[in-house]
């Protein structure tokens, strides 16, 4: 089951590493970034809760958690706007937890950009540069750079307050980079840009950290943009990491009932292992009859747990499906009424109340222009899914 | 009458209420000032000449009109005691303004810096020498400096000085009277720019490698400075005129313009003399006026 995992992943990394990774691999890679045991308290309250985290060079790194989890107070330790009450903090080695800001090689872009109003577009880029031992001339090549890497050339000489809402998150962004930081630290970047700003601008900021090879970290609540943008999430929840995975394992193998719920939708049942053969369980559940689950790695160890599947996994048909494709292949059907029905455009979402008391929600995707595959409330439909969709969790 | 009409009328006139206020309160007596300026003191009721008595018609209106001068304006240059006393009255405002801003501003800063809750605290403590009369408090220091006032007795009694010190009439008494009565006027302007501050300016700098100390001057001061100059104008102003603070706290050798202005009013009852001395003051406060407006609106022209 454990190459069924790293297939989820897309590359060759392990689907747990802090289990399956050698030993060996880690103590010769060292990380640029390790966060060990870092607690930050306020008051009796544990914003970052004995938080140790691994973050490798050249990483586009996302925390993402709700709103209080800790992770702005994180970047905050990282970039030194808060110190930790206890653990450490080693960039390449070196513990910079108890260095003041302007000491460390670490840049962050704030969230409302705390661009300085006084200041032009030019003199703010170079803020961060004139504060170094940089010769004049470097500073406005630098500058000019910086510039072109953003696409501002022209607005050099602006106040930010004569800035649109993505020109001023263009100047920040670039502020931040000019002194070439090791690790770039990103504070909810694109939360107060429009919508189809935001989706462009996540592009152009992969691009740019492909093409720099910088590290960047990226605080956000929005798990689409998450997603899209890093290549290693760590989710977060009340100061601790509940999981760091890639997008792909975060979403098709969540740890957690909490984490499954909180990046994208899902399906639960309450369930109870009734039989057990070939890594294949059968579930009894409460509200949605007999379940076949397929057991992924580790293996469940309590009898009592839920069966998650994401709505996407979930097809909708007139009638049960006929077997055609191997008589191998076992599914779940689950027989119930059409009770709600949400045109997005690209996909519809129904809601199924099943005989057995559960409701399922299932998302298909309109591919035909012409709804052949429609399904209207109140019609009778066949919910199924295979073994191999559900996800076991524990708790 | 279409409905836009009806409600365009109010509105109007909101609009041009404040000038109506202003011509009615301060043009029209300024024009009277000015008038009795250019004119002759007499023992007479009023004490000045000529007098427009429009009931005697155009061409007695038009002689009066004829007998207006600028001979109290040359008086002004003339004799030394106006210029000296214009001269004390800048540099008086100008120390004091300074001193008040050295003072100030940390104060605002700090109260600026505290938990929201104390600031309110902090703010109150600022306004609340205003709730007993400004004549009260200056008495007040009157009883504290004097020869065995509460200050020398302390003095005295720490063994600092060996004898009690003159601290009434002295240029130091006036200066301590000034600075102690315009202090919230400094505080209160430098406080409300400071405190609508972001904190992520200064966060920002020390990011981007400037130390608590540069990022106060390369950002927090710079941003400050329309705080500084309204506070600097708030007190500036007033205190050139000032009149009550010199006469009860400093020494009678030289006097500043109000003083002056008093005198000739009330002890040499010349009117005429006294309005230009007024009008004289009002023409010498105008260039820092002048000069605060427009780095204001190179200020909003920046910002905009």
């Amino acid at each position: 089951m454990a190459e069924e995992l790293a297939k989820i992943d897309g590359a060759a990394e392990p689907a747990r590493p802090e289990r399956e990774t050698a030993p060996a691999v880690v103590a010769a890679e060292m990380p640029l970034l390790r966060i060990e045991g870092v607690t930050r308290k306020f008051g009796a309250f544990r914003a970052v809760d004995n938080l140790s985290l691994d973050i490798r060079a050249g990483e586009f790194f996302a925390l993402l958690g709700p709103s209080g989890c800790g992770k702005t107070t994180l970047l905050r330790m990282l970039a030194g706007f808060e110190t930790p009450d206890e653990g450490r903090i080693l960039l390449d080695g070196n513990d910079i937890a108890q260095m003041l800001p302007h000491q460390r090689p670490v840049n962050m872009m704030f969230q409302n950009y705390a661009l300085f109003p006084h200041l032009s577009v030019r003199d703010n880029i170079a803020f961060g540069l004139k504060r170094t031992r940089m010769a004049r001339a470097d500073i406005a090549t630098r500058v000019a750079e910086m510039v072109a890497l953003v696409k501002l050339e022209g607005l050099e000489k602006r106040k930010p307050d004569q800035l649109s809402g993505g020109q001023k998150q263009r100047v920040a962004l670039a502020r931040s980079l000019a002194r070439r930081p090791q690790v770039l630290l990103l504070d909810e970047p694109l939360a107060a840009l429009d919508k189809r700003l935001r989706e462009s601008t996540q592009a152009e900021l992969m691009e740019l950290q492909r093409r720099l090879g910088t590290t960047f970290i990226i605080v956000t609540h929005d798990q689409q943009e998450a997603m899209t943008m890093a290549g290693r999430i760590g989710v977060m929840d009340a100061g601790r990491l509940v999981q760091v995975a890639t997008p792909r394992h975060l979403y098709e193998a969540p740890a957690s009932r909490w984490i499954a719920a909180f990046v994208g939708d899902i399906n639960l049942f309450d369930g109870e292992v009734v039989s057990r053969e070939h890594s294949r369980l059968t579930v009894a559940t409460r509200d949605a009859g007999t379940l076949i689950v397929s057991e992924l790695w580790p293996p469940v160890t309590k009898d009592v747990f839920n069966v998650a599947i994401r709505p996407e996994k979930v097809k909708l048909s007139r009638r049960a499906p006929a077997l055609d494709e191997g008589a191998s292949q076992t599914i779940n059907r689950l027989e119930g009424v059409v009770t709600d029905v949400n045109y997005l455009g690209g996909l519809t979402t129904y809601k199924v109340k099943l005989d057995q008391g559960a409701v399922v929600r299932a998302s298909m995707a309109n591919t035909a222009r012409l709804d052949v595959d429609a399904y209207l409330a109140g019609q009778r439909v066949v919910a199924w899914f295979t073994p191999d969709d559900c996800v076991v969790l524990e708790q | 009458m279409s409905a836009r009409n009806i409600f365009a009328r109010p509105a109007r006139l909101a609009a041009i209420a404040p000038y109506l206020w202003m011509v009615l309160f301060f043009l029209v007596p300024f024009g009277f000032v000015l008038k009795i300026s250019l004119s002759q003191t007499a023992i007479a009721q009023p004490p000045y000449t000529p007098v427009f008595d429009f009931s005697e018609g155009i061409s007695a209106i038009k002689a009066a009109f004829g007998e207006l001068s600028l001979d109290n304006f040359r008086l002004l240059i003339s004799d030394n005691l106006y210029i000296l006393s214009y001269w004390r009255s800048l540099v008086v405002a100008v120390t004091s303004t300074a001193i008040l801003l050295a003072i100030g501003y940390p104060i605002a800063y700090g109260m600026a810096r505290l938990p929201r809750r104390w600031q309110s605290v902090a703010m109150l403590l600022v306004i609340v020498p205003f709730w007993t009369s400004f004549l009260i408090r200056i008495y007040a220091w009157i009883n504290i400096l004097q020869h065995d006032g509460l200050l020398n007795q302390i003095l005295l009694a720490l063994h600092l000085v060996s004898a009690p010190v003159v601290w009434l009439s002295t240029d130091s008494a006036m200066y301590l009277g000034i600075v102690y009565s315009y202090l919230p006027f400094m505080i209160l302007p430098l406080y409300a720019t400071l405190a609508k501050m972001d904190p992520s300016l200064m966060e920002a700098a020390g990011d981007l490698g400037a130390s608590p100390r540069r990022a106060f001057w390369l950002v927090t001061f710079p941003l400050s400075l329309p705080g500084v100059g309204a506070g600097a104008l708030l007190c500036f102003i007033p205190i050139v005129g000032e009149f009550v603070i010199p006469d009860l706290l400093a020494g009678s050798n030289s006097m500043m313009i109000g003083q002056t202005l008093w005198l000739e009013f009330f002890t040499n009852r010349d009117w005429p003399v006294a309005s230009a001395t007024a009008v004289a003051l009002l023409v010498l406060l105008v260039p820092p006026l002048l000069l605060y407006d427009r780095l204001q609106r190179r200020q909003l022209e920046g910002a905009s």
